[in-house]
């Protein structure tokens, strides 16, 4: 398996915030493969900030830290700005109990949150427009 | 922290040196891989079919079906949220020490009772270098691989019982079980 290949991972792009996640079933190699086609299109796209949704991680283990660790540091070497969304509450908990605090890594409850701290914000309803949830 | 009294509390905690030879087997696990159970203590295989599986570590692939495998042994054995992401994680880093450092392993999942309490025993070996310094490899951050230096102690934190058996040239063998207080 030498032949370079797709990371399957799909990365959005919003304006200047790319917007992307990560896959539990994602191994070492596809996580390598991200590192590199993440930091690719943060410099091609001159993009400010990235979003990684990490909700589906069902475990984070320290290769896995690592490589959001390396992420992180390379994308504000490139000037942009990462926040880490999503985490499951027994993913933290077995994080610190493993040692890992993801020194640097900028954290959110959730994509949202996450989104909004990058300068997202929801966009006001046009008046009439029936309100399909509740409001915040 | 409950993690912090957990570990105290349950005294199990075995850090073991790589006695030359007859070595204490406090786990009834030495040697003999498909042998009987030890008969020093009643790990008898809990619920569903065969209490014992066996997997190998020899690719990344591997890594993955080991963790969904050891992922089913949490749930069957009743394991709360939590402590399946605890004992997965475990089993993450064991297996992947074992693939990286120990050029390919095995993984073994045991599905153990003790006084009407489940649990699990992992049994990941390998027969690469060993480890030179066990106090080194267990320290947080010392690392000479691609990790962050937390695997083998963030493994140990994360379980009630550890032991590692390590001989240089021969291999290493770490024990690590974890058990449901639920």
């Amino acid at each position: 398996m030498t032949a370079p290949r797709a990371t399957g991972v799909p990365i959005l792009r919003l304006g200047d915030v790319l917007v992307t996640g990560l896959l539990n079933e994602l191994d070492d190699q596809s996580a390598v493969a991200f590192t590199d086609e993440l930091t690719e299109r943060i410099a091609g796209d001159g993009a400010r900030g990235v979003l990684i949704d990490i909700s589906r991680l069902e475990i984070i283990d320290s290769f896995v830290a690592r490589t959001l660790m390396e992420l992180t540091t390379m994308a504000r070497l490139l000037g942009a700005r990462v926040i880490v969304a999503g985490m499951r509450p027994a993913v933290a908990i077995t994080l610190v109990e493993l040692g890992l605090q993801l020194t640097g890594v900028e954290t959110a409850l959730n994509a949202e949150q996450g989104l909004t701290a990058l300068g997202w914000h929801r966009m006001p309803r046009p008046p009439g427009e029936a309100r399909r949830d509740a409001p915040r | 922290m409950t993690l912090h009294g957990e570990w105290l509390a349950g005294s199990e905690l075995i850090a073991q040196r790589s006695a030359p030879t007859g070595a204490p087997a406090t786990s009834g696990r030495t040697g003999g891989r498909t042998g009987t159970t030890g008969a020093a203590e009643p790990a008898a295989p809990a619920g569903g079919p065969g209490g014992t599986s066996r997997f190998n570590v020899a690719s990344e692939e591997d890594l993955l079906t080991v963790r969904h495998a050891v992922r089913a042994a949490t749930v069957e054995a009743g394991f709360g949220l939590v402590d399946q992401t605890r004992i997965v994680t475990a089993a993450s880093e064991l297996a992947r020490n074992a693939y990286v450092h120990g050029g390919g392993g095995s993984l073994e999942i045991e599905m153990l009772t003790r006084g009407g309490r489940r649990g699990l025993r992992l049994t990941v070996r390998d027969d690469g270098p060993g480890i030179r310094d066990l106090d080194e490899a267990l320290t947080d951050g010392f690392t000479t691989g691609s990790g962050l230096g937390h695997g083998l102690g963030g493994a140990r934190r994360l379980m009630h019982e550890f032991q590692v058996h390590s001989v240089p040239g021969e291999g290493t063998t770490v024990v690590v079980a974890r058990w449901n207080d639920r």
